[in-house]
Parts: structure tokens; C-alpha cells; sequence
């Protein structure tokens, strides 16, 4: 399989806004791969452009970008230490909707960290070479997403500092927790996504520590990145076991992160509450969180390509498989609500029909309309190839996207919460300044962590990215096609035909057993 | 094309043991003085610019029958454990069991919590519930086999391992970004200083180094 040549490649059309006519590498052309490095870039290059981003001085937009984050955090750290000292009731919820801002924060984080997860470990399976410009800072995305959703449950459980409580640890009252509810699986299920999100990010990480440890200026900064990197020697024998290594992880994260949003949704469907009690909700939260997360990597990845020149490695074809892969799970998602109404319909049940009814017609109207226009309406903008390569409006289908998915889980919780069985019980819910302040604030700590993490971290996968350049594969000898699991059917023909127990030994080869 | 560089550091002219300031430390040492030894040859390092090269380079110096010797590059090479003679690690089989203690474990605190130690009834569930103890088996299953893949492959890397004579070249800086070394260490039993160096000189590196610990 040829790469197609840069030369041969057109320029983006379009205004000034929309780019400075950068590459247009979005092009088909069968039998050729499109170029997933621009700029005629070698290994040094690659190396160059991504530690520039660590070594220069820190740019005056950092410090303001930075400023306004802390601000923000600093929102969250004074709102949460005004409900701990306080209590619970400085939010606005309260009997019937006793779940609000809270839970529907907590799942909207949750959501953004699984497109992170699915770059870095379903696409990494699937053998999609052009996740490795993005699935760094994806994955570091996620691990953030996830410190923010943490917050919300800890402090909805009333007295935070008993949040231990939650853990199997043996104590003085002889008890333990209730293994047979789904908000125990919660917890087990977000506490090892958030430690194996972890693990993979910074395994993933080790040979571009070891690269910036290898280029430090001062004795300090060596010092630092050299521990982290743990002496990494970049050896063959290393390398081999660390790829190996990271392919079982990407296999255990693969059904990881399908598990989590699964068990999220299992606290609304075990439940009795209409608009809860579903057997779709466990693919419906997935899909819809890997639909917001992308979404957020959109949003990230826009500016970040622009603002640390990074355009050559972010190229419009990954802004452009991303906007397929919204597309798609969108798409799954507009199912997902369209069937619930059928459900409801085909339930005969009257509560069941008058939640959906409600959803539209009730008190909340709006926000199911807002919801249905971001998540359901928007998206199909990216049907179209010149919308699709129009980065204002990419930029614009995911914000809209980010907006949906947190009215989503607002429709789903405080919609279904607010009028249940008895309509004496029936009530609103508006949140406090509170509510409001904390949310805020999470956007605050995510922001911080992310601007700390593009100072100071390798904010792309040197490594990996190196992988899949063209120089980096030896050009003839028995090395090439050795495995005939590649995909692309001229390759295959230049294949001689199997030999005897040549499958045998390719599993072999891949599985290590 | 070759250029041999031999790098010594100078030997301090200070004994250890007595600080900059000329104070004694409060214990007196009885340890002989080291003695001053030429630094040891640690063995060659071989620098290469082309995965094409640096491959072919380990074809040949597998054949040659070494054994303490590796290759070191910015990025996995595809080809490379065939033509080092890498044999595939145990690190899955590792893997597979940290995978099934988690399950085990998770299975085993559940029971032990919620049907053993204090057993109550929820919802008419049985106490050994096993489809309502399947979620945090799997978790526990999950983050038992990616603990044991992160630390086992650090383990069977020696990993980490701070100190390194390598480090000590300044060449060597390149590994992780794009050059590629080869690097045959003096305890290999079929080291010999004058017929290895023969043997990397007749693979064209772009540079050849003594190095030293």
C-alpha cells in the first residue's frame, strides 16, 4: 500500500478563518493511504515539533488561559468547602428530585472520559493508525473528566468525609457494603476505570518522558522527567515487552470502559422510576458518552492543533474521522431517544407514557428541546465533506454536542424524577447558586489540569507517531506483510499463499502464548 | 565514517570520605583507599540512521551468536524481535493469572462481606448471589490483569532503573528521537574487544563508541 505524495495533495478552500490553506489529506484515492504526517516530516521533526511545545517559554495566552481556570477552581474548592461545612441542602435539590446537578455532572464527566478510553484502546485493537496524533492528550482528557466526575458523588453522599464508607474497609460498626446494589458497583467500576485510565496514560507516556529527559535544558528538568521515565533505554527487548504490554491493557480497557457507562446506567434501570426502569440503558449511555467525549476532544483539539502548532501531526483527516465517528455514535443516540418513546407507547404502561409525554410537554419542555436540537439535529450537519472541513463549524456541532449531552442527563434524572407516580408529590426542581457555582468549578479543574498537562507533559505520542511514518518501516526483506491480518486487499495480493501452519504461528506471534 | 571515542571521567583527587570543607566525617573508616583503575570497558555502541540498517545489523550480530547485546530505538521496530531472535515474553501468562486472583478475590470479598462476615438479605436475593456479584468480579478481574500487565512488564524490563552507563554518552541522547543504536555489552561470553569491534565496523554504523561504567 502506497502513500499518497504530499504534493499530490490539494489545499483547503475556504476563508482565512477556516486555516491558511494547510494540506488537504481528507482525499480518497483507492489503493493509497492517505499521509497521516504532513509537512514533509522526518523523526526529527516530529520529535522538534512536539518538545518545542514543552521548551519554549511560556506563552503570555498559557498564563491568561491559566488565570481564568484558576479562577474557576477556585470557584469549585469555595463552593465545596461552603457545602461541607454547611451540608447537602445548599444545593436545590429535594424531595421528589432528590438526584439533580449532582448526579447529572457526575455522568456528563463520566461520559466525556470514554472517548479518550475508546481512542486509546478500541481504535489502538481496531488498528486505526491515525489515533496516535490525538490519543495522548484524549486519554488525558479522560483521566481529568474522571477526577472531575469523582467530586459530585463524594459530595452527594451527604457527609463527605465519611465517603470511605463506600470502600470495603473493615471499621468499628462490624459492617460492610451492600455489594448488591448498583451504586456499589459504581463505585468499583469508576475507581478502576480511573486507576487503569491511569496506568495506560502514563505507560503509554514513559518513552516520551524518556525523550524529553533526553533533551532538557537544565539539571532540574532532567532530574524530574528522568524519574518519571524510569530509565527508559528505548532497548528491543523493552520495547517488546511493553508492547505486548499495551496491547493487553488496550484488551482489558476495551470491555472496561463498555462496563463503566453500562453500570452508570444500571443506577437509573434497576431502579422502579419511570423514564429509568430500561433495558436499553446500558449501549444508550455508551454510545451517548463516547458521542459527548468525542465531542470534547473536538473541542480541544481545534484549538490545541492551531495554538501549539501542531497541524502537521492533528491533521484535517483526524478532524475529519472524528466527525465520522460523532456522526455515527450520534446517530445511535437519536435512535436510542426514538425508541424509548416507542417503548413507552408499546409499554401500555400510563406512567411510563406520561414521563415521555411529559419530557416534551411538561414544565421542562425546553430542555428536552435543547437537547433534541444538539444531540439529534446538529450532528447531521456532518453529513457534509464541506462542512466537515470547515472548522468553525466542526467547532460549532461540538459545542453543540457538549451542551446535549449534559441536557441529556439532566432530561433523563431531573425530567423523570420530577413527576413520578402521585401527582401530590409532584415538584420542580431549580438549582442554587451552588449548583451552578460547582459546576462551573469542574469546568475549572479539568481546564487547569489540561493547561498543566500541555506545559508540562508530551502532549502527543512521539512514539507512536513515529510508528506509522512511512520511515519507519523497513522497506524490503522477509519483515514486510509477514502477518496477513492487514486489511487492505492489494497488499494481500502480493502475499504468497499460506503456508503450512503459518496462521498458527501469526497467532502466535500476536498473542505471545 | 567512523570516529572512536573513549570517554574517562578524571579520577577525584579527594579520598571519598573526606567532605569539600576538609572535615572528617564523625566516624572514623577503616576502608582501604580504592584503588585508581583505568574505567572498564562496559562494551561498543553502534549508531545507525535507517530502521533498514540498524535491522540488518541485528540480523548479522544474532548470527555472529551473541547473546548480551540489544538494539535501542525512538520507537518499536516492526521486525526487530525476529531479526534480534527475541522470544516471545511470558508477560500474558503473568497477565492471565493477576486476571483471575482479581476475579477470585473480588468473588471471594463479596461472599465473604455480604453472605459470611454479615449476612443480610436484600431484596429476596440469595445471600450467594452470584448474577448480582458479577459487576465488581468483573472490575476486580479487569483491574487485577492491567495491574499485574503494567507492573509485570516493568519488572521483567527491570524498570525502573535510574542508572544506566549508557546514559553517560552523550550520543546516546538520539535513542528516543531518531537514531538507532546497537549495543553489545563486554560480559557477553563471545565479546572480544578487537574481533567485535571488527564485526560493527562491518556494519556501516554512522558512528562507533566505547563505552564505559
Amino acid at each position: 500500500m502506497t502513500v499518497i505524495p504530499q504534493d499530490q495533495l490539494p489545499r483547503v478552500s475556504g476563508s482565512s478563518s477556516n486555516g491558511d490553506g494547510e494540506l488537504d489529506n481528507t482525499i480518497e484515492r483507492p489503493g493509497q493511504r492517505a499521509p497521516l504526517i504532513l509537512g514533509g516530516m522526518g523523526f526529527t521533526e516530529v520529535t522538534e515539533t512536539v518538545t518545542r511545545i514543552n521548551a519554549v517559554k511560556t506563552p503570555k495566552a498559557w498564563y491568561i488561559a491559566f488565570a481564568i481556570s484558576l479562577g474557576l477552581l477556585s470557584l469549585l474548592g469555595l463552593t465545596i468547602g461552603y457545602l461541607v461545612t454547611t451540608g447537602v441542602g445548599v444545593w436545590g435539590n429535594n424531595q421528589p428530585v432528590s438526584w439533580a446537578f449532582d448526579i447529572v455532572n457526575f455522568v456528563f464527566w463520566v461520559g466525556i472520559g470514554h472517548a479518550g478510553t475508546l481512542i486509546s484502546a478500541i481504535l489502538f485493537l481496531f488498528r486505526q493508525k491515525w489515533r496516535t496524533g490525538i490519543n495522548r492528550f484524549a486519554e488525558a482528557m479522560t483521566i481529568f473528566a474522571v477526577m472531575c466526575a469523582g467530586i459530585f458523588p463524594a459530595l452527594h453522599v451527604g457527609r463527605p468525609w465519611l465517603a470511605y464508607w463506600l470502600f470495603p474497609l473493615p471499621n468499628q460498626m462490624s459492617m460492610w457494603p451492600q455489594f448488591r446494589s448498583p451504586l456499589l458497583w459504581d463505585v468499583f467500576a469508576v475507581s478502576t476505570y480511573a486507576s487503569v485510565s491511569l496506568l495506560f496514560w502514563y505507560i503509554g507516556m514513559i518513552p516520551d518522558l524518556a525523550t524529553l529527559r533526553d533533551r532538557a535544558t537544565s539539571k532540574a528538568k532532567q532530574l524530574a522527567y528522568g524519574i518519571f521515565a524510569l530509565g527508559w533505554t528505548g532497548s528491543s527487548r523493552h520495547w517488546h515487552r511493553f508492547e505486548k504490554a499495551y496491547l493487553l491493557l488496550a484488551a482489558l480497557a476495551t470491555p472496561l470502559v463498555l462496563s463503566v457507562h453500562s453500570v452508570v446506567s444500571f443506577d437509573f434501570a434497576t431502579s422502579q422510576v419511570p423514564g429509568w426502569h430500561t433495558t436499553i440503558f446500558p449501549p444508550y449511555f455508551v454510545a451517548g458518552a463516547v458521542f459527548g467525549g468525542f465531542a470534547m476532544v473536538l473541542t480541544l483539539a481545534i484549538p490545541a492543533r492551531q495554538f501549539f502548532g501542531l497541524k502537521d501531526i492533528i491533521t484535517r483527516r483526524h478532524i475529519d474521522n472524528m466527525c465520522k465517528v460523532l456522526l455515527g455514535t450520534g446517530l445511535i443516540v437519536a435512535y436510542s431517544y426514538a425508541i424509548e418513546f416507542y417503548i413507552a407507547w408499546y409499554s401500555q404502561s400510563n406512567f411510563e407514557q406520561f414521563v415521555f409525554l411529559n419530557r416534551i410537554r411538561g414544565p421542562y419542555g425546553w430542555a428536552w428541546a435543547c437537547m433534541t436540537f444538539c444531540n439529534v439535529v446538529a450532528p447531521q450537519l456532518l453529513w457534509s465533506k464541506r462542512l466537515r472541513s470547515h472548522l468553525g463549524w466542526v467547532m460549532f456541532v461540538a459545542m453543540c454536542v457538549n451542551c446535549g449531552m449534559w441536557f441529556e442527563r439532566f432530561v433523563i434524572i431531573v425530567g423523570s424524577l420530577h413527576r413520578d407516580f402521585l401527582p401530590s408529590s409532584w415538584g420542580m426542581y431549580i438549582p442554587t447558586w451552588v449548583d451552578l457555582g460547582m459546576f462551573a468549578g469542574s469546568f475549572g479543574l479539568f481546564f487547569t489540569m489540561f493547561l498543566l498537562f500541555c506545559r508540562y507533559l508530551p502532549m502527543v505520542a512521539m512514539a507512536e507517531v513515529k510508528t506509522v511514518m512511512p520511515q519507519s518501516h523497513p522497506h524490503a526483506g522477509p519483515h514486510v506483510n509477514r502477518h496477513r491480518f492487514d486489511y487492505w486487499p492489494d497488499e494481500r495480493d502480493h502475499v504468497p499463499p499460506m503456508k503450512k501452519g503459518e496462521a498458527a504461528q501469526n497467532i502466535r506471534d500476536w498473542t505471545g502464548i | 565514517m567512523a570516529d572512536t571515542t573513549t570517554t574517562t571521567t578524571p579520577h577525584p583527587t579527594t579520598p571519598p570520605h573526606v567532605t569539600p570543607g576538609g572535615h572528617r566525617p564523625r566516624y572514623e573508616t577503616t576502608l582501604p583507599e580504592l584503588e585508581h583503575e583505568e574505567e572498564v570497558l562496559a562494551g561498543y555502541l553502534a549508531e545507525f540512521d535507517t530502521v533498514d540498517a540498524i535491522l540488518a545489523a541485528a540480523e548479522k550480530v544474532r548470527d555472529a551468536g551473541y547473546r548480551r547485546w540489544d538494539t535501542h530505538s525512538p520507537f518499536p521496530i516492526h521486525g526487530m524481535d525476529d531479526a534480534m531472535g527475541i522470544r516471545p515474553t511470558i508477560l500474558p501468562w503473568i497477565v492471565a493469572t493477576g486476571g483471575v486472583l482479581g476475579l477470585l478475590g473480588g468473588l471471594a470479598l463479596q461472599i465473604f462481606t455480604n453472605s459470611i462476615d454479615y449476612p443480610f438479605f436484600i431484596s429476596g436475593k440469595p445471600l450467594v448471589s452470584l448474577p448480582a456479584f458479577i459487576p465488581v468480579v468483573f472490575e476486580c478481574t479487569i483491574a487485577g490483569a492491567a495491574f499485574t500487565a503494567v507492573f509485570g512488564m516493568l519488572v521483567l524490563n527491570k524498570l525502573p532503573m535510574l542508572y544506566n552507563p549508557l546514559f553517560k554518552s552523550e550520543r546516546f541522547r538520539r535513542v528516543t528521537n531518531d537514531r538507532f543504536f546497537l549495543v553489545i555489552d563486554a560480559t557477553d561470553p563471545n565479546f572480544d574487544e578487537r574481533e567485535t569491534e571488527k564485526l560493527l565496523r562491518s556494519l556501516n554504523p554512522i558512528a562507533l563508541e566505547r563505552f564505559t561504567d
